[in-house]
């Protein structure tokens, strides 16, 4: 390896085989490339998904009700099942010790929203202080629905920014103004943003006792939201949150007395397994990416053992005057290898270097839904170029064997 | 320094065996000049592949400068091969991507002697052959004379103990074939054993003896009055 000599014999047959090298190089480079920018963009798309979950809290839990379908204890199907204050209650109670998040929804029925003269039409609903929270939702100014305006039924709302750039065109200052919905004032104590987008901005929300006392709601509640406490990794997250959505469904189920198999009653949905359903896809994305690019350098081997077979081939009867100079088998295998290794490891770098180099510079400025910042772990892309150089290597063993034991008169003679 | 006793050797083709030499029995002195000539078929190649050892004969004694040849593996042969030995093909045989400098040291890289030695020592046997000036030319650019000088640079610049050459002038035409005749008569002036297999009666009584082949036995060994290659330059 640190033989001089050998060193320089191989620059020369380089050298003076451009064309040969170029093309082995070639295949071994675009192997490497492909397999990186490939790795890269597995890598990128998992970043994009995670951000895409990143508007809500995702661990988020809703229930939402509709009609029953199936006959249960002598009752009809069709039934529609109404959840009620003390379903929200008896649930903070009974899972208080996991639930971090938590807030009922009641959507104000037709609520009619005016500010002085000016109508606008936007949903009313009524949340507990944990709303906030649970949708991601951060303020831009004031403060939030807290618990202390549920508990005195205050007339108070938050606005959203869309909302506040609609109604006050002239950048007035929208707190302490006062809102009209369906003939009440209720005075703006806040307003919120929502990274979600326009249409999660499309809302006011009042307290909760608020809407249900005011807009004659009684103790209906429409949606319960939950959020649970953070555990150590996904997978325990997702069974945790699966057996508290499985215990609140079947809890509701009794009460409201839904037979236990009817599953359009009484809806939960826990984006948990959203989440853990995406990290499937993704990996199964990847795993398809490494899938394509082994058989990338799969090829590029086949390549560069095929280029080997042609250039023993080719080099036969140079081999054979080596041999009847005083050439040793070793030292034609030793020659070869070396030669291929060579070649092999150089392009490697160089596809290596240069697909990295790539992702480096553009991978920040790809903005393609899904896909952000693709980049590849550097331990991994180096380590298949070693794995490529070794099965070179060895495809290049067995013709360079053959040829150093070549029998010297066969190899004169060959044409 | 050459020594062969009974030499045998067959082939196997198929089922039956060709029997190719059928007992050779001779020496070479030092410093001596012999061609072997014979027809084709006559097993005059199979006798100097076994002499160059690029072959082995079934039974017989083969020594060369006091070293016995037998049960050679393939690295004490290319050992051996690249110590006492220097070939000289019909067609050549130089490696066309090195220039004729490059060729001509080659068997020394084989030796381990350092670059630059190698590259002196390749000047010189390139200059006693006449192609100095052409020395960092790549063979396709040499004439076919001028390529079968740098083949004899070549086997000369390891010092062999003999040269083998293999119809040195079967490629040539009959001027060009007497000048590199006259190199080689030139080299066993000065003392080098050199064996030359040709079918061409001229260029075998250019020799110093000659040793007739048929059927893979010596029909007829005679000494000869050397003809002078330089009398046709």
């Amino acid at each position: 390896m640190f033989d001089i000599e050998r060193w320089q014999e191989i620059f020369e047959t380089i050298r003076k085989n451009k064309l040969r090298t170029f093309l082995t190089g070639l295949s071994v480079a675009s192997g490497i490339f492909i397999l990186v920018i490939l790795l890269g963009f597995g890598q990128g798309m998992q970043n994009g998904i995670a951000q895409e979950f990143e508007d809500d809290a995702s661990n988020r839990i809703v229930v939402w009700t509709q009609v029953t379908t199936k006959e249960f204890k002598g009752l009809n199907p069709g039934r529609s099942i109404q959840m009620r204050n003390g379903d929200y209650d008896h649930i903070e109670t009974r899972f208080a010790d996991q639930l971090e998040g938590r807030s009922a929804r009641f959507r104000v029925p037709n609520a009619m929203v005016n500010y002085k003269k000016e109508s606008v039409g936007y949903s009313v609903q009524g949340i507990h202080s944990g709303y906030q929270q649970i949708e991601n939702q951060y303020m831009s100014q004031g403060r939030y629905i807290n618990y202390e305006d549920h508990r005195n039924v205050s007339k108070v709302a938050v606005i959203s920014n869309t909302i506040k750039r609609e109604i006050f065109k002239n950048g007035d200052d929208p707190l302490n103004e006062y809102l009209d919905i369906s003939g009440i004032k209720f005075k703006i104590v806040g307003v919120y943003g929502d990274r979600g987008g326009e249409r999660e901005e499309e809302r006011i929300f009042i307290p909760m006792s608020t809407a249900q006392r005011v807009f004659n709601g009684s103790d209906r509640v429409n949606n319960l939201y939950y959020t649970l406490k953070p555990v150590e990794n996904l997978d325990q997250a997702v069974a945790e949150s699966m057996k508290f959505s499985n215990d609140m469904k079947r809890y509701l189920q009794e009460v409201h007395t839904v037979a236990p198999d009817d599953d359009s009653a009484i809806n939960v949905f826990n984006t948990l397994e959203e989440v853990k359903r995406f990290f499937n896809l993704i990996s199964g994305i990847k795993m398809f990416f490494w899938f394509v690019g082994i058989c990338t350098i799969i090829a590029g081997v086949v390549g560069v053992s095929n280029i080997m077979l042609i250039v023993v081939k080719e080099r036969t009867r140079e081999i054979g005057v080596r041999k009847a100079l005083g050439a040793k088998p070793w030292s034609i295998v030793g020659m070869i290898l070396h030669e291929a290794i060579f070649v092999t490891a150089i392009s490697g770098f160089a596809g290596l270097i240069f697909s990295m180099g790539l992702l480096e510079v553009f991978g920040p400025y790809i903005e393609v839904d899904y896909i952000l910042n693709p980049s590849v772990n550097f331990n991994v892309a180096l380590s298949t170029v070693f794995v490529l150089i070794f099965a070179g290597a060895v495809a290049g063993f067995f013709p360079a064997w053959r040829a150093a034991n070549i029998h010297v008169i066969d190899a004169l003679r060959d044409e | 320094m050459i020594e062969i006793k009974d030499l045998h050797k067959s082939y196997k083709m198929g089922s039956n065996s060709l029997h190719v030499l059928k007992g050779i029995n001779f020496t070479a002195e030092s410093g001596e000049l012999v061609a072997i000539m014979g027809s084709s078929g006559s097993g005059k190649s199979t006798l100097l592949n076994i002499l160059g050892m690029l072959d082995e004969a079934d039974s017989g004694d083969y020594t060369l400068d006091g070293v016995p040849i037998k049960n050679l593996n393939e690295t004490k042969a290319a050992k051996y091969r690249n110590k006492f030995l220097g070939f000289i093909f019909q067609s050549f045989n130089l490696i066309n991507y090195k220039s004729a400098m490059e060729n001509v040291a080659l068997p020394l890289y084989y030796q381990k002697i350092p670059r630059k030695e190698r590259q002196e020592r390749a000047m010189k046997y390139l200059e006693q052959v006449g192609l100095k000036e052409w020395a960092h030319h790549l063979p396709s650019e040499l004439s076919g004379g001028q390529k079968q000088r740098v083949a004899i640079a070549r086997a000369m610049a390891a010092e062999p103990k003999v040269l083998l050459a293999d119809e040195p002038t079967g490629a040539l035409d009959s001027t060009t074939s007497y000048e590199v005749m006259d190199l080689i008569q030139k080299i066993n002036d000065e003392g080098n054993t050199i064996l030359v297999v040709t079918h061409e009666d001229d260029i075998a009584h250019m020799c110093k003896r000659i040793i007739h082949l048929k059927d893979g036995v010596i029909e007829k060994d005679e000494k000869v009055t050397q003809v002078r290659a330089s009398q046709y330059v």
